[in-house]
């Protein structure tokens, strides 16, 4: 905690601090709950900034299937109320509790779509950024500016929710933002396909999504990793999950071409709805490598790569780091937990991905390591420039959040 | 038109015959075109109603060749406009008299199919129709589909962020590109995205599409591909008044079902289709709706079922279904030609493009049918209605004196409306010149500023593309000053709250 607080009540509070920080050259942090706070580099600021005073829905609609929210309302609020409806966020906002060693189910809406969250669903239903429709927020200027609409085909203007969408709290702090909403399935379903090696794997998930089985997930578990999953501990080795969700026709349909598919493969399983439910939210927080778990010592990389070049990523990792790997996102998305190490494994990482594409970000690691080594993908110099040329048109003092992506931006 | 544009640099005018010269030694051949008569068919976009030829028109075949016009363009302080098919309805593509039109056409190879990640890599003068084409075989295709599909291009797509009749379900053109490929006005090559998910950074790719060319030339991109669904059925549902047909799109989407389109037509669109198309539309009803679903095989008598009850419900007086692929597709062919059908009815017609929540449908069309006796033009209504994409087309007679200006006073009111219900200026085609005054309606000052830091930071002399989506020219320097002087600071003390 910063030694100074401030707590602004609504907009024009936030300019006038933002403005303040600006006269005075102090680097503001914004939280909202805190509750991903230990992501990013580790960086000093002078005062806090706290926008979870900024709390309620202001407008739910579930037939216009939009939300409109103050950014500081917490996500658990706003899940609970679209389910009343029948209505979800469809990309399924990941908890980073588990894997940070926090309480479980804090966070903000803002915090949601700064940090560009999403879950399993990914694959199907997109990422925060693709259900962020507008948004008011304060510039590192000091100046409010809104972005977007209520609607959701919209193309007036630049798309500014983009930008802010994974950006840390870099370049704005949002006050209000409005996001879709879509319908919860009726139900869901998972198969299991039993004993796959990484790259078997990757071959069946491709398979999967390039079928009518309509799959809204579909991760790898090697052996180690799967073991630590309750619902999945009496499997005998690694397990490869595809999750069906609609009605239950639909469903036992769509299992059915599923089966034909990878029955040639392995040993099929089958969970139903409840530890479906379980299986997917343990592998949307990444409970494996929980912090109070076997692998919470160790430090954790989140890559996202082409999903035919996870396994790919995956060997390098565990041959040359020893590291423990989970694939999400049908390959795509590889959680990696590294032994301790002073450099947290990162020369290894970024040449792998610089081999196969895609990004890596140092998730898990102490303050001092993230003070060393780059936490976000290091870009190449034409596009860095860029990145911060964009920085500065919202936040030429760079009083926002300074150097949490990275050093000097 | 009454529409001011970057005033014209007489400095660069003066030197044309140099600049040809210098164009020609990047690209080479037939890629650079002068004279005027050649250069007359890049004088407009699809709004034909704003014309202006360009300084030159190049034409380049590489990359390479795009960084290097952009770099020298940039270094003798010359303006470019990007084109793709010029299909622009809003007019993203208008020449200006003293700048470059690079004409993006010749980029026009599918350089990938990659069926593992489901991805396709494309230069970005291939048409979107083409990508669909070209992994139809195995079952695939990409979802946006704009009515323009047989010609825009995939570059032009990314630059407007194209939507279509289904993006109610799989997302406009930002949801399914994954990757590009793009030069900055100083020449810069940059690659934005992969056939990965997300960013790590900034979503630059994000910021891009639909920035209207104003950013960046798009010269590759990489697009995301899904497989066909099982079955697609569609349900023909009229009704006796407009609202009820309304009230029956809210109804559906409120049941938790997500068509894969839901496209909604006016008694006078109606007609013009039916005419022209014969689909079978009924012509004693006020509205109808086209309700496609697109799912498994399993799920689609079922929910048809629900369909037909909510349309129950909402008072339907006609109800069919699809019941073939053939009797589907005609059912889409009235629809989809419902724009030239209204112009075999009326010499000219000028089409909008506003978004509304859904629920003002009826007061945003009892208001439309106001200012349609108030200006004494005709108009036919053809709705995206699932996301609340309206196209009114408002008729008129350019050959009458008056007439485009009251058809464009009437459309402009439209959209304040949109705006004043909660909705948006443009859904799909763009805010280009044809809206770019209209702008304050919805955004204040300091928003638009926001905004243009951005092609600040992109562009800072503004050579590409200016004149587009901001009424108000501001110089990069201007906009990027902080009202905080040294030795004056205003807040000395912590804010106390």
């Amino acid at each position: 905690m910063n030694a100074e607080n401030l707590k602004p009540r609504d907009g024009a509070e936030v300019e006038q601090a933002i403005q303040w920080a600006v006269a005075g050259g102090k680097a503001l942090e914004l939280v909202g709950h805190g509750s991903k706070r230990a992501i990013g580099r580790a960086a000093q600021w002078d005062v806090t900034l706290d926008l979870s005073g900024f709390s309620g829905v202001t407008l739910y609609e579930p037939e216009e299937l939009v939300l409109s929210a103050k950014a500081g309302t917490p996500l658990a609020e706003i899940e609970a109320l679209v389910a009343a409806s029948g209505q979800e966020l469809a990309f399924e906002p990941m908890d980073y509790g588990p894997l940070l060693g926090i309480a479980v189910g804090a966070g903000t809406i803002g915090g949601v779509l700064a940090a560009n969250l999403s879950g399993p669903r990914r694959i199907k239903a997109g990422a925060a950024r693709d259900h962020f429709l507008g948004v008011g927020a304060v510039s590192g200027r000091g100046e409010t500016f809104k972005a977007g609409g209520r609607v959701v085909k919209n193309v007036t203007g630049y798309d500014l929710c983009k930008l802010l969408a994974g950006s840390w709290g870099t370049l704005a702090a949002m006050t209000e933002v409005t996001i879709k909403t879509l319908p919860r399935a009726e139900t869901e379903e998972t198969l299991l396909v039993l004993n796959l090696d990484d790259a078997t794997a990757g071959k069946v998930m491709a398979a999967t999504m390039g079928s009518f089985a309509d799959v809204s997930a579909a991760a790898h578990l090697p052996a180690a990793v799967a073991t630590r999953v309750a619902e999945i501990t009496a499997a005998p080795g690694a397990v490869t999950a595809f999750r069906l969700e609609g009605v239950a026709p639909s469903i036992a349909h769509r299992k059915s071409v599923l089966e034909k598919l990878a029955a040639p493969f392995g040993t099929l399983g089958t969970l139903g709805e409840a530890p479906s439910r379980a299986l997917w939210r343990a592998i949307r927080d990444v409970a494996p490598f929980a912090a109070d778990g076997p692998a919470g010592e160790r430090y954790l990389w989140r890559i996202s790569t082409a999903p035919s070049r996870g396994a790919e990523v995956g060997r390098r990792l565990v041959e040359r780091a020893q590291a423990e790997i989970m694939y999400d996102w049908a390959g795509g998305l590889i959680w990696a937990a590294l032994p301790t190490s002073d450099d947290a494994g990162a020369p290894l990482v970024r040449s792998t991905v610089a081999i196969v594409g895609g990004h890596a970000t140092l998730i898990r690691a102490p303050a001092a390591v993230r003070a060393t080594v780059a936490v976000f993908e290091p870009e190449p110099a034409a596009l860095a420039a860029l990145t911060k040329r964009v920085r500065q048109g919202f936040d030429p003092q760079g009083v926002l959040n300074p150097g949490r992506m990275w050093a000097g931006v | 038109m009454p529409v001011a544009m970057p005033p014209s640099d007489d400095a660069v005018l003066a030197r044309r015959a140099e600049i040809v010269a210098a164009l020609k030694r990047i690209v080479p051949g037939e890629g650079v075109i002068a004279l005027e008569h050649a250069m007359r068919p890049y004088e407009s976009d699809a709004l034909t109603a704003y014309r202006q030829l360009p300084m030159v028109v190049v034409l380049p075949e590489t990359t390479e060749q795009v960084a290097g016009v952009l770099s020298y363009c940039h270094r003798e302080g010359i303006k470019v406009v990007p084109r793709g098919a010029g299909t622009s309805l809003s007019g993203g593509a208008l020449p200006l008299g003293d700048g470059v039109l690079l004409g993006m056409a010749k980029f026009n190879r599918i350089r990938e199919i990659d069926f593992d990640n489901r991805v396709v890599v494309v230069e970005c003068g291939v048409t979107n129709l083409a990508i669909s084409q070209a992994v139809e075989q195995a079952g695939f295709y990409y979802a946006p589909d704009p009515s323009s599909q047989i010609a825009c291009t995939i570059g032009g797509n990314v630059a407007e962020n194209s939507g279509g009749v289904h993006c109610l379900k799989y997302g406009v053109t930002t949801n399914n590109v994954l990757g590009c490929e793009l030069v900055l006005m100083t020449g810069e090559i940059v690659r934005l995205g992969g056939r990965h998910l997300d960013s790590s950074g900034y979503d630059l790719l994000g910021i891009v599409t639909g920035s209207e060319g104003m950013l960046g030339v798009v010269t590759e991109v990489t697009v995301r591909i899904l497989k066909k669904p099982e079955c697609a059925r569609a349900a023909l549902v009229g009704f006796a008044a407009s609202e009820d047909a309304g009230d029956c799109v809210g109804r559906i989407i409120g049941a938790g079902i997500i068509p894969g389109g839901m496209e909604m037509m006016e008694r006078p669109a109606i007609h013009a289709a039916e005419e022209f198309i014969h689909a079978g539309y009924p012509l004693d009803v006020e509205a109808l709706l086209i309700v496609e679903l697109y799912v498994a095989r399993a799920d689609v008598d079922h929910l048809l079922a629900r369909v037909q009850e909510i349309a129950r419900q909402c008072r339907a007086v006609t109800y069919r279904v699809s019941n073939s692929e053939e009797e589907r597709l005609l059912f889409w062919a009235g629809r989809k030609a419902a724009f030239p059908a209204v112009g075999r009815i009326s010499p000219d017609y000028y089409c909008m493009d506003g978004t509304i929540p859904r629920a003002k449908l009826p007061l945003v069309l009892r208001r439309t049918q106001e200012l349609s006796v108030k200006y004494g033009l005709r108009v036919a209504n053809v709705f995206h209605a699932g996301d609340g994409n309206l196209h009114p087309l408002i008729l008129y007679d350019a050959n009458k004196p008056g007439e485009l200006e009251r058809a464009e006073e009437f459309g402009a009111d439209i959209l304040r409306l949109c705006v004043e219900v909660g909705g948006v200026l443009t859904g799909e085609h763009g805010v280009g010149v044809e809206k770019r005054d209209l702008m304050p309606a919805m955004f204040s000052e300091a928003d638009l500023n926001q905004q243009q830091r951005v092609k600040c930071a992109f562009d800072e002399k503004s050579l590409l593309n200016p004149g587009k989506v901001f009424p108000t020219l501001h110089r990069c320097a201007e906009l990027g000053r902080m009202h905080v002087h040294a030795g004056r600071v205003a807040f000395p003390d912590i804010p106390r709250f």
